[in-house]
């Protein structure tokens, strides 16, 4: 064998489809899809909405990151990354998205020209113009309340995006009918932890339930309408969120009783801050991390 | 019920076990689990295998470090991919190693108790992106070297893994050149980052072969088994053909002045290494050796409850 | 120089004196099941064996197999089985039970001598 060219070697030997060695592709989110807006949507509008779910999902990416190299099992590692690399996936499109139909903010001013919408929307936003739900933003507690959050978050996620695939915005549409499949694996995996870690041990039952009082409150920035959601959902495009509710609550009802945890009652929904911007200090030390090193750099592509 | 007592063949002694054991490392065919073996490759195998998972999952944590921080959403998704890879090649490898009657979790407490070691090159911090761009390019790229071979390693399972291993290692270096071009064609700050990461890293990649030839008392043993395939020094020499040509093409400079075109060999001469920093990150008194521990014993004692919760819960719902 | 050795992917493991044990914490995990794991690559193929992995019960194996195993869309379907439950042919894989096919070299295609004009064989 020669082995300069063993990976040819064994690529030919496994049918020479080389998805082992080249399978993980990362090519332009958008490239190929035809991004014009269809007649009777505003694009402010369907910007603005792209960055919520967005931002949703890459500051819910920057939370499960933060268990690589700390996760119970080795196996829990490499699951926990695959719900953050899906996660990102999806952030890196609606975020480009957003950029294509011209909502950047004041980022655009910051980042320079060579870098993609989605880095500059990524990088170069301040916590204020963020537009994710406090659901994702607070911090992880332990694995109980991890795996909490990642039930709750990926109920609402998958709820919604089941519907966005129906869009009138074909971008949107074609991002939730990817997203869909993804979202269902992450609400199924954290549904297992939530019924092994409700009826396993006593301690792991005390510290779920913990999990389940800590999490549940954040429910209240989920279901009431923006102003952009309101129109967009007039307009065929959003989804109103308070379409959801009764399916997320019968889901999340169904594997907490099996899980033998107590539903706690449901909180009262008020107006969304995390969709208004008005965060807490938990999201502005997690854009430091996520943000620090490219603003060192504002002149730099990577 | 009790089947009448049938005549069979005599349990062959050591001495046929040990011959066929032989045969099968002379004929270049590989061992399998069940297979007679002699204690002693046994056990070396068990320890090497072992460290080499060991590496994989501390190796997670350098560039690890900067899995929050990537600078932009791309590089982000790649190093996370990465990362995980390696958490999947340490398993892998501990799979391989149960072949042979570990237990996972018997080796990980050894590796949290440091009674079994990793590779020493994961003892050094990550001081800028560009060490995530230099690890792929010359950590990744002198495993590759060590690993190519160990796909014909005479024990199945671990040649095995090891194809396995390297197919996901190609993408890992070429993410880290690639990385390092871009940077290059960056700005001057980029530039000098690649440069610095450049001079910390070269000497330590070249350590990874392990001692010279002449003072390397455990690989005459391995070579003859098969485990091993090529000499330490052959493979370091093969590492520096290689990237020295790399190199030029990125644009840095290799922090050697000895390092020059042998014309009558075709073969890059380079100067002594000096080992006494090394021995010092050996010995236990690198930057990171003692953080590197602690976030697997973190992972291990903080999450105990949850493994406990998972077995209660299994009890309870068996088949 | 005999305090560092070559072995294994990244070289350059050390190999001086153990440094002293502290006590063990928890060992839960020794409970969690031994799992082999079994990836059909794609339809038309069997399914083969691919490695091991731990799992608390048989539907974590399945879903865990599938992070590890498949990351790369290696596969479109994955069978687990407690690697306790499998019954092997002997203690060691050579062993009589294939002994006797050995010499059966008739079974196999390229026995038979064909002219190579006949087409299609």
């Amino acid at each position: 064998m020669h082995e300069e060219t063993v990976y040819e070697a064994l690529d030919h030997a496994h049918g020479g489809e080389g998805q082992w060695a080249f399978g993980t592709g990362f090519d332009e989110p958008l490239a190929g899809v035809d991004t014009t807006v269809p007649a009777g949507i505003d694009p402010a509008d369907l910007g603005a909405y792209c960055l919520m779910l967005g931002d949703d999902a890459l500051v819910l990416c920057q939370r499960l990151t933060q268990w690589v190299t700390a996760a119970p099992e080795l196996e829990e590692e490499v699951a926990l990354a695959n719900c953050g690399l899906d996660l990102l996936g999806q952030a890196r499109l609606l975020l480009a998205r957003a950029g294509s139909v011209g909502v950047l903010g004041r980022s655009r001013a910051l980042a320079t020209d060579s870098i993609p919408d989605e880095d500059a929307l990524a990088y170069f936003r301040d916590a204020d113009e963020f537009r994710n739900s406090l659901l994702v933003e607070a911090p992880n507690g332990d694995f109980g309340q991890t795996v909490v959050r990642l039930l709750v978050a990926s109920t609402w996620r998958l709820a919604l995006f089941a519907r966005l695939r129906g869009s009138r915005d074909p971008v949107l549409a074609a991002i939730a009918a990817k997203g869909v499949p993804e979202l269902t694996y992450h609400r199924d995996h954290a549904a297992r932890w939530v019924l092994r870690l409700g009826d396993g041990t006593p301690e792991s039952h005390r510290r779920t339930q913990a999990g389940v009082d800590a999490v549940w409150p954040l429910l209240a920035d989920l279901f009431t309408a923006t102003d952009v959601e309101t129109r967009l959902t007039a307009a065929g495009v959003a989804v109103d969120p308070a379409d959801v509710r009764d399916e997320v609550r019968d889901v999340l009802t169904t594997v907490l009783e099996r899980a033998t945890l107590t539903v706690p009652g449901w909180p009262e929904e008020q107006p969304s801050r995390g969709r208004a911007g008005r965060h807490g200090p938990e999201l502005t030390a997690l854009l430091a991390d996520l943000q620090g090193l490219a603003r060192e750099h504002p002149a730099a592509t990577w | 019920m009790s089947a009448p007592t049938l005549d069979r063949p005599a349990a062959p002694d050591e001495a046929a076990l040990q011959a066929q054991f032989d045969a099968t490392i002379a004929a270049d065919h590989r061992i399998e689990p069940r297979d007679w073996m002699p204690e002693a490759y046994r056990s070396g195998l068990v320890r090497q295998i072992a460290q080499h998972a060991h590496s994989e999952i501390i190796g997670m944590q350098p560039e690890g470090d900067w899995l929050l921080a990537a600078p932009s959403l791309r590089r982000k998704a790649i190093l996370l991919a990465k990362v995980q890879d390696e958490a999947g090649h340490g398993m892998y490898l501990y799979s391989a190693a149960e072949t042979l009657g570990a237990d996972r979790a018997d080796l990980t407490d050894k590796l949290i108790e440091r009674k079994q070691k990793y590779s020493s090159i994961f003892n050094y911090p990550t001081l800028t992106y560009a060490d995530v761009g230099v690890i792929g390019w010359l950590v990744d790229g002198a495993a590759i070297c060590n690993q190519v071979p160990l796909c014909r390693s005479s024990y199945g399972p671990y040649a095995r893994a090891m194809i396995r291993v390297c197919k996901e290692e190609s993408f890992h270096q070429r993410q880290g050149y690639e990385l390092l071009m871009t940077m290059m064609r960056g700005t001057d700050a980029q530039r000098a980052m690649v440069q610095d990461a450049v001079d910390r890293w070269w000497a330590p990649s070249l350590m990874m072969f392990g001692p010279p030839d002449d003072d390397s008392p455990n690989s005459a043993q391995s070579m003859k088994w098969g485990v091993k395939r090529h000499s330490n020094d052959e493979l370091r020499q093969r590492f520096v053909d290689m990237t020295v040509p790399q190199a030029e093409v990125l644009g840095v400079t290799l922090p050697d002045p000895e390092l020059a075109l042998d014309p009558a060999t075709g073969r890059y001469r380079f100067g002594a290494i000096d080992w006494t920093e090394f021995k010092q990150v050996i010995a236990g008194k690198g930057p990171c050796n003692d953080e590197r521990i602690a976030r697997r014993r973190a992972a291990r004692d903080d999450n105990a409850w949850v493994t406990e919760a998972a077995t209660a819960y299994a009890g309870k719902h068996s088949r | 120089m005999s305090d560092v050795t070559a072995e294994g992917g990244h070289g350059a493991v050390p190999t001086g004196p153990e440094i002293p044990v502290e006590p063990k914490a928890s060992t839960a995990r020794r409970d969690w099941p031994l799992y082999e794991v079994f990836v059909r690559g794609k339809r038309g193929l069997n399914h083969v064996h691919v490695g091991s992995l731990h799992a608390p019960d048989d539907e974590m194996a399945v879903h865990a197999a599938r992070d590890l195993y498949t990351r790369r869309n290696e596969g479109v379907s994955i069978w687990v089985v407690r690697a306790a439950d499998i019954t092997a042919s002997s203690p060691d894989e050579k062993d009589p039970m294939f002994a006797p096919s050995g010499d059966k070299v008739y079974r196999h295609p390229t026995f038979y001598e064909i002219p190579d004009d006949v087409p299609h064989m």
